[in-house]
């Protein structure tokens, strides 16, 4: 059980967030102009890694603010939080 | 008459106190501070349960959590009976009643016992060998395996106890009482750390508190008499709480631990009644500190498991800790020095011991010089090739060693005795280290696993951490509380340790016997009666991985999780495959580390505490009036309204005519109701709905589509515009809590240029839907004021008004096809506005009406429910809704997936009507639909979806989706069920009132 440090709200219980997949993921601006394979690489493709990991959590049951965690898939370690809107912390 | 072996009476056992219990029906006596194994023991008692596989007659062996034998059936019979129970670890009570398990008829005479003379049948992986043939058998096979697997028995009626959690959070969490836990505990509360220390059993001290070695000392004290002092010094520390009975069960990530505190089950029956049994401390710890301790390993010989074979450090806790001896011809077996002291711990007493068998070529430390002078025999370089006795050990043979020590030599000497303590050195309980993450190491010199890498804060601390010296634990504990609590001093600074402990060891992980592998049984996990030639027979036929071996032997897959033998397993393996321990790695330690009960992990949510549940302000008039109900999400809806008897097709079709011919109210409060405001909702809803929001007038509803951004049908329901700025969207009931979720994350992260702002106002309002047409002249004399007039007040629009001093919201909207009124109400006076709508209605013969019947309702009009004709698949195209697909917006959620090659599929599935050529047969849900009926097989074109017999139109009625549908109207189609094929026909899904005159009726 995750101990996550909200950036609204702070450190706060797992059990309080939801896990929102892969971050940094841009919905595209103009979808019509996009063929097939385009749009499908935004809707369908994403990464699956074992190690460290960009995602989107939101604070469900709390602020309901979406942000940013920096995870190391591997061990679980959570390396950064970040705003949304906010530069991913350079490795 | 069974012989008495108490000795010298414990400070810890209250001789004054008597009290008798049962174990297998015979009544025996114990004093208050006895385990249920101590007083087993006092009554020489040793053989207490039968093993798993073989039935072999087995005997306590252990004085702690990590028994593989002695586990009970715990007041049999009785509600609040408990399978699996380690006697050692059941304090007694007055009426306690125990029994052994997995023997039948009785303990002392089990007919599975036969199953130890077919042993040579029974090779490890014996169940996947034999019951793979032939493979139609397995049926038969299987009712055999379930009947003879499993320990123990489940009770069969209600828990009477109360289970409960908490939530607790300390900086320093200490696990574990023994010398190390109370003195981390000590200088962490000391020094103002909330501190919280637990430990499992009912006293504090660990082994320390009755150790015995007269060259130890701390402060010129004996130890034990150094840390009573200590622990009498813990009641004036602040910041410090002290929990025992409580078990860590689990350490997950981030420093969050479960423990089991166990409040009753040491109490008489009548004192257990209305008190909290164990309660689940769900602990968040800001650093933890691991004194856990350390679990004597026994060693692996030839028939190493009869009763009488005990662990030696449990033969000491007997002996010093609760004044039992465990026999009076005691033998024990060794490969270090710690079987000297309990041997001294007998000696000292009075006890007969006959013998130490040592597998060392020597030791010369001070203990050892003492068990010489007090004249017991020491055989060095000698080790155990078979032990005798079925039911209890009636003597040993042994045989010197060879250097190398695989193989034995020379003459056997047969010892006669009736316990044998074995000591085969100390392994770390690292258990809880490894289920936090952290990683292990191999030390080879130590033949132990180390904790290596921490992935929290955390320390392990004593023996867990590998030292198993006084003066290595106090200096160690030292460093690591000064480094982990960042203090400069603590009350370890000035402590003068002298000590005698040396750590030499010789270890063999499986000792030879003069017979052949073979012939001999080696237990090594003793709940699943592994032997070393399961596990060797395992490595030949080609296992490595040790999670491999593990599964296939069962090695350490019992209710003890292996925590004696799993080192050995271990050992035998690198030495057969010719690894390195380290290389090997270790098999997973799961949680919990002691069995829990289903009570302790459900807490207090049993019964109507077991899920939250959401009523209606008008759920107690549904009560009072008899209707049933459905759950919709974690919602308590009206289903139907039952009266005189009638069934729920009975009611529900009275409901549905009533709702078309006269009036209809419906309970409405449970769909998502929310509020949206802000300079840019309404190209906010441009964006999230299919069709065009712009033009909304002020005052007007819209209905609308939702889809997901794969172009599939998400969640409808209708908005209404209630200011230039400012609308209320409805969601499905079920559907609310996701549309918010999933429309903030938009605003949030892809939109959060807009000016919109969302609120979830679900519960503030309570909503009764009336309809049919009498409900203009019901909500007349309701509202006389209001103009109802069709110009006024027309189909798809809202006023804003009042039922007396109430405000309430009017929309003019319709699920049914009906000319029909949602008013909505703060949710406080929704049942008054129900009770007034409903007074109103008599004269016009208002009708209740629940889900079933709007479900009905909605479907004659072919109106679709998200969720129950939509599964996630369907796009608004495959349920013929283009009408509400804008072609003139640039974009919204899911346009552009709409136009995805495999999204314009002419072939997709498709909503369309059903009707079945004798109107009489209603079709079952979810039923398939085929276009032939002499194809094998026979190709699924779709599945009904809803149906439903309309009072209304007299016949059966159904909506359906199927493969290419839309080009199907008219065409013949087949719904086969078990016994008939069932004729239909494709038609518009829209069944009643297809020009919506009605809705103006």
């Amino acid at each position: 059980m995750f101990l996550i440090n909200c950036p609204y709200c702070g450190e706060r219980d797992q059990q309080e967030f939801k896990a929102g997949g892969e971050a940094h993921i841009e919905r595209p601006k103009q979808p019509t102009e996009l063929s097939d394979d385009e749009w499908a690489e935004y809707l369908f493709m994403r990464k699956n890694i074992k190690g460290v990991q960009f995602e989107r959590w939101n604070h469900a049951h709390g602020c309901r603010k979406w942000f940013n965690m920096v995870r190391d898939t591997s061990n679980d370690e959570i390396k950064a939080i970040y705003k949304m809107g906010e530069k991913p912390p350079s490795q | 008459m069974t012989k008495n072996l108490r000795i010298k009476s414990s400070e810890y056992i209250d001789e004054t106190n008597r009290i008798s219990f049962k174990f297998n029906g015979k009544t025996y006596h114990g004093f208050k501070g006895d385990t249920l194994a101590s007083a087993l023991l006092a009554n020489d008692v040793h053989l207490v349960g039968r093993s798993f596989k073989y039935h072999r007659p087995r005997g306590i062996m252990t004085s702690g959590s990590e028994e593989p034998n002695a586990i009970v059936q715990v007041n049999p019979g009785t509600n609040r009976t408990e399978p699996n129970v380690r006697a050692t670890e059941v304090e007694i009570y007055e009426g306690l009643e125990a029994s052994s398990q997995n023997c039948w008829p009785s303990v002392e005479f089990d007919i599975g016992g036969i199953n130890n003379f077919l042993s040579p049948f029974f090779p490890a992986g014996f169940y996947y060998k034999t019951f793979m043939w032939p493979a139609s058998f397995w049926e038969k096979y299987e009712f055999f395996i379930r009947h003879s697997a499993g320990l123990g028995k489940s009770p069969t009626t209600t828990d009477p106890d109360i289970y409960d959690h908490r939530n607790v959070h300390c900086d320093v969490l200490v696990v574990g009482a023994g010398i190390s836990g109370i003195m981390a505990a000590k200088n962490a509360a000391k020094n103002n750390f909330k501190t919280l220390l637990v430990e499992e059993k009912n006293e504090l001290g660990g082994s320390t508190i009755y150790e015995n070695n007269e060259f130890n000392k701390i402060d010129n004290k004996a130890p034990s008499e150094w840390l009573k002092k200590e622990i009498e010094e813990l009641k004036n520390i602040k910041n410090l709480e002290i929990k025992t009975r409580t078990s860590v069960a689990a350490y997950h990530q981030y420093n969050y631990l479960l423990a089991r505190e166990n409040l009753t089950d040491h109490l008489e029956a009548k004192d257990k009644t209305n008190k909290i049994r164990q309660r689940l401390l769900k602990i968040r710890a800001k650093k933890v500190i691991l004194a856990t301790g350390a679990l004597e390993r026994p060693l692996i010989f030839n028939n190493n498991d009869r009763p009488g074979i005990m662990l030696s450090s449990a033969i000491k806790k007997y002996s010093e800790f609760y004044g039992v001896a465990c026999g009076s011809k005691n033998v024990f077996f060794t490969n270090n020095d710690s079987a000297y002291e309990s041997a001294m711990s007998l000696y000292n007493k009075g006890i007969n011991v006959e013998a130490i068998i040592d597998i060392r070529e020597q030791s010369e430390s001070k203990i050892v010089k003492k068990v010489k002078e007090a004249g017991i025999k020491i055989y060095w370089s000698h080790s155990i090739v078979n032990t005798t006795g079925y039911k209890r050990l009636n003597s040993i043979s042994i045989m010197k060693l060879s250097n190398d020590g695989t193989s034995v030599t020379g003459s056997k000497i047969s010892i006669s005795c009736d316990c044998l303590g074995v000591a085969g050195g100390w392994t770390p309980a690292v258990h809880l280290y490894t289920q936090s993450g952290s990683k292990l190491k191999f030390d080879e010199e130590k033949k132990v696993f180390l904790p290596n890498q921490n992935t929290s804060e955390q320390i392990s601390v004593g023996s867990c951490g590998g030292d198993f010296k006084i003066d290595e634990i106090i200096k160690n504990l030292n460093q690591k509380l000064k480094d982990t609590l960042n203090i400069n001093e603590t009350d370890l600074d000035s402590i003068k340790v002298e000590i005698d402990q040396e750590n030499s060891k010789r270890n063999i992980w499986l000792l030879p016997s003069d017979k052949p592998l073979g012939k001999t049984k080696p237990f090594v996990d003793y709940q699943n009666d592994a032997t070393a030639k399961d596990i060797k027979l395992a490595l030949r036929e080609g296992f490595r991985s040790i999670e491999h071996v593990k599964r296939y032997t069962t090695t350490g897959m019992g209710t003890d999780q292996g925590k004696l033998g799993n080192m050995h397993a271990l050992g035998i393996i690198a030495d057969t495959a010719g690894v390195k321990m380290g290389e090997l790695g270790t098999t997973t330690f799961r949680p919990p580390y002691t069995p829990l009960t289903f009570g302790t992990i459900v807490g207090r949510n049993v019964g109507k505490f077991f899920d939250i549940f959401r009523r209606t302000p008008m759920n107690d008039w549904h009560v009072e009036n008899k209707a049933e109900f459905e759950n919709v999400g974690q919602w308590k809806r009206a289903w139907y309204y039952p009266i005189n008897g009638e069934t729920m097709h009975q009611a529900v079709q009275r409901e549905s005519k009533a709702a078309r011919e006269s009036a209809g109210i419906l309970d409405a409060s449970t769909l998502g109701k929310i509020d949206i405001q802000g300079s840019d909702a309404s190209e906010f809803l441009n964006r999230v709905y299919t069709n065009a929001w712009s033009k909304l007038a002020i005052g007007k509803c819209r209905y609308g589509l939702m889809l997901n951004e794969d172009g599939m049908v998400y969640d409808d329901g209708v908005t209404t515009r209630l200011g230039e700025n400012h609308y209320i969207m409805t969601t499905t009931t079920g559907g609310a809590a996701n549309v918010l979720g999933k429309l903030e994350d938009y605003l949030q992260t892809e939109w959060p240029e807009l000016d919109v702002y969302l609120t979830s106002v679900t519960d503030h309002y309570a909503t009764a839907s009336l309809c049919g047409p009498y409900s203009k002249k019901i909500l007349k004399k309701i509202i006389p004021d209001l103009d109802l007039s069709d110009e006024n007040f027309p189909h798809m629009s809202f006023k804003e008004s009042k039922i007396g001093n109430i405000q309430c919201r009017i929309m003019r909207i319709s699920f049914t096809g009906e000319h029909s009124y949602e008013i909505n109400v703060q949710a406080s006076y929704g049942k008054d506005l129900w009770e007034k709508c409903i007074e109103a209605g008599k004269e016009f013969n208002i009708t209740p009406y629940g889900t079933e019947t709007m479900h009905l309702l909605r479907a004659e009009k072919g109106f679709i429910i998200v969720g129950q004709d939509t599964d996630g698949t369907m796009t608004p195209i495959d349920l013929q809704m283009d009408w509400i697909v804008s072609k003139k917006k640039y974009d919204f959620i899911g346009k552009r997936s709409l136009y995805r090659s495999d999204t314009m599929r002419e072939d997709r599935k498709q909503l369309v009507g059903l009707l079945t050529d004798d109107p009489n047969i209603v079709l079952e849900e979810g039923a398939q639909i085929v276009s032939e009926l002499n194809q094998s097989p026979v190709e699924m074109l779709g599945h009904v979806t809803s149906s439903y017999f309309s009072p209304n139109l007299k016949k059966s009625i159904a909506l359906a989706v199927v493969r290419g549908g839309k080009d199907m109207m008219g065409k013949k189609l087949f719904v086969p069920m078990e016994n008939k094929n069932i004729n239909v026909t494709v038609a518009n899904p829209v069944f009643y009132d297809e020009k919506n005159e009605r809705l103006n009726a």
